[in-house]
């Protein structure tokens, strides 16, 4: 949720060449590295991977949140009946056009502010420590500043609308048209500045001489950036863009506090529908179930995704070669 | 026409760097303008970045709120705890990580891949009956373990990094000296580890101050509520709550996070940026 991707490890020194040691200092090198992993691997057993495999295994079953659960098998029934929860998919659709939009939306917003960035401008320093706050502030503080802004009466956005003559009556959160495009700029302003950062880094990596060759074949600026900074660009674009989507779409704190889902539904991403089922309708084994599905699509439709990228790649490394 | 162009490439470049800055500046700056704006001035139909006249008590306000001081209180535990925890636990492991090849570094590294794209919502329900069985909801223990757990990844993964750029032949050095492996470990890994465990706790400080979906899910009385699930309470019933102390404690709840954040910066985009510059 939180997790930012930057900081890489800097590159491994190469290990002299060392005899093998003897195999009994072997094993006592890696009982030293087991009790050093002893500690962290615990908590991860119990409160990460025993959940996980747990959730799973809760979807076949009709697990309620009550004091005292009595669970029992049903099969896949949570499943059949999932695919005929028009709600569901409603839902689902939602967090769908969401998290395109605001993966693709960041991507591009992204791009130009890193390749500013890139090019020797002056303000540049306030323009990174900027670009850092959205990064930095508490999901529930951007959710309440941002409602400010929307806010229909007193808000600076509608001020600003009314100054120009344009309608400055919108309630953009609670309007069943403007809600979710609302909700995604702000997905947009979260998620731009750690995609920034890591295009930023990508594209101080490709070597000058590459442009300078353009320029001297008669590349003009365009044409520089589809030939070359793209190209370049693009391993970083496809792993950003994945982490991006995964991100997005499992998002939830933001929205939730935003709209809580609403208007009548319009942004209950599918975490907030999954959460709602959960905690307040206490269904957990079909909670589980909706999990299940969401994970399931989100790792299918990355492998398409990541697939189609590799594929892409192929076929332009062939058409170098020939 | 083409040096015409050209001239027009700069201006209309800086006029974009500024859509940027509004856009990505803006928000916060209105945000800081209505902590300090009277309820008269935030209801008034005059929409304005500066205020008609200083009204500082917005932030006594919020403070003077009961629950707003007490859950920043709790976020504070919460959050100087997990570090702690996280710290202790991932320093040693990054070494075994950043130090040994085979099943342990390859296991170890995709767990760390999996869980940045880990799907909280399939494993917050049995997180909560497991914590509910060994009565940990609605505890402030049992919310600095499933903090600790859930940064743990990437503090693993920034700590290896700062592991791996140690020189084994200084360990070595050690070795020879008479150390043997834990000794080398106190006496000289460490200590050269020390600015990359600030940096890794400051990321897990400000990853466990911000959390908002774990708090939600696990917290159920509010003396037991976290700065975010308090701010959140404010809202929804906005006619209620005056909108002037709701910024200001906003604004207090953002500082930690933005100052840690500011410090950190240059390890953020540089730790990226070292190996460009040679470029």
């Amino acid at each position: 949720m939180t997790a930012p991707t930057t900081s890489r490890p800097p590159a491994r020194t190469p290990r002299p060449g060392r005899r093998r040691a003897p195999s009994g200092l072997d094993r006592a090198r890696r009982r030293e590295a087991a009790a050093l992993v002893m500690p962290s691997l615990l908590p991860i057993l119990v409160l990460s991977v025993a959940p996980l495999l747990m959730g799973v295994l809760l979807a076949f079953t009709d697990a309620e949140l009550v004091r005292r659960p009595d669970y029992q098998f049903v099969g896949i029934d949570n499943f059949t009946r999932l695919a005929g929860n028009s709600f569901f998919w409603d839902s689902f659709r939602i967090g769908m056009i969401w998290a395109v939009a605001v993966t693709l939306l960041q991507l591009v917003a992204a791009l130009g502010l890193a390749l500013l960035l890139n090019s020797g401008l002056r303000l540049q320093s306030l323009t990174r420590v900027l670009a850092l706050i959205p990064w930095a502030m508490p999901p529930v503080v951007v959710a309440i500043m941002w409602r400010m802004i929307y806010s229909p009466n007193a808000g600076p956005l509608n001020a600003f609308l009314g100054s120009l003559g344009l309608p400055d009556d919108i309630n953009w959160l609670a309007d069943f048209s403007t809600a979710l495009p609302a909700v995604i700029v702000v997905g947009v302003w979260v998620g731009m500045p750690q995609t920034t950062v890591t295009l930023l880094a990508g594209l101080q990596q490709i070597p000058p001489e590459l442009n300078e060759a353009a320029s001297m074949d008669g590349a003009g600026a365009w044409r520089r950036f589809t030939a070359v900074t793209l190209p370049s660009l693009r391993p970083i674009v496809t792993s950003i863009t994945s982490l991006n989507f995964i991100w997005n779409f499992n998002s939830f704190s933001l929205v939730y506090v935003l709209t809580e889902g609403g208007p009548g539904g319009r942004t209950m991403l599918p975490m907030l529908f999954t959460y709602l089922e959960a905690f307040k309708n206490r269904n957990i084994g079909y909670a589980a179930a909706m999990g299940v599905v969401l994970v399931v699509v989100v790792v299918l439709l990355l492998t398409v995704y990541l697939r189609s990228q590799f594929r892409d790649d192929r076929v332009e490394t062939k058409k170098k070669e020939g | 026409m083409r040096v015409f162009a050209q001239q027009l490439v700069r201006p209309a470049q800086y006029v974009a760097l500024a859509g940027y800055i509004v856009f990505l500046g803006f928000p916060l700056l209105w945000l800081i303008s209505a902590s300090v704006k009277s309820s008269a001035e935030l209801n008034s139909l005059v929409v304005s970045l500066l205020p008609q006249e200083w009204h500082w008590a917005n932030y006594a306000d919020a403070l003077a709120r009961q629950g707003l001081v007490s859950s920043a209180g709790n976020s504070a535990i919460v959050a100087l705890a997990s570090t702690a925890l996280v710290i202790l636990i991932a320093l040693p492991a990054s070494y075994v990580l950043a130090r040994l090849k085979g099943a342990i570094r390859a296991a170890g590294v995709g767990w760390i891949l999996v869980s940045q794209v880990f799907p909280v919502i399939l494993v917050v329900l049995p997180l909560f009956l497991i914590l509910r069985t060994i009565g940990l909801t609605d505890s402030l223990v049992g919310l600095i373990l499933v903090h600790t757990t859930y940064t743990m990844p990437f503090a693993l993964w920034m700590l290896q990094g700062y592991v791996a750029a140690i020189p084994v032949d200084l360990e070595e050095a050690g070795a020879v000296d008479g150390g043997n492996r834990l000794v080398v470990l106190r006496r000289i890994v460490f200590p050269l580890l020390a600015p990359g465990v600030v940096a890794t706790a400051m990321f897990s400080f400000v990853s466990s101050w911000n959390e908002f979906f774990f708090a939600l899910v696990l917290l159920q009385s509010p003396e037991n509520y976290t700065l975010p699930i308090t701010l959140s309470t404010f809202i929804g019933g906005e006619g209620k709550v005056a909108l002037g102390p709701l910024a200001a404690g906003s604004v207090l709840a953002a500082i930690p996070s933005i100052v840690f954040f500011s410090i950190m910066q240059k390890k953020l985009t540089g730790g990226l940026m070292a190996g460009a510059v040679k470029g």
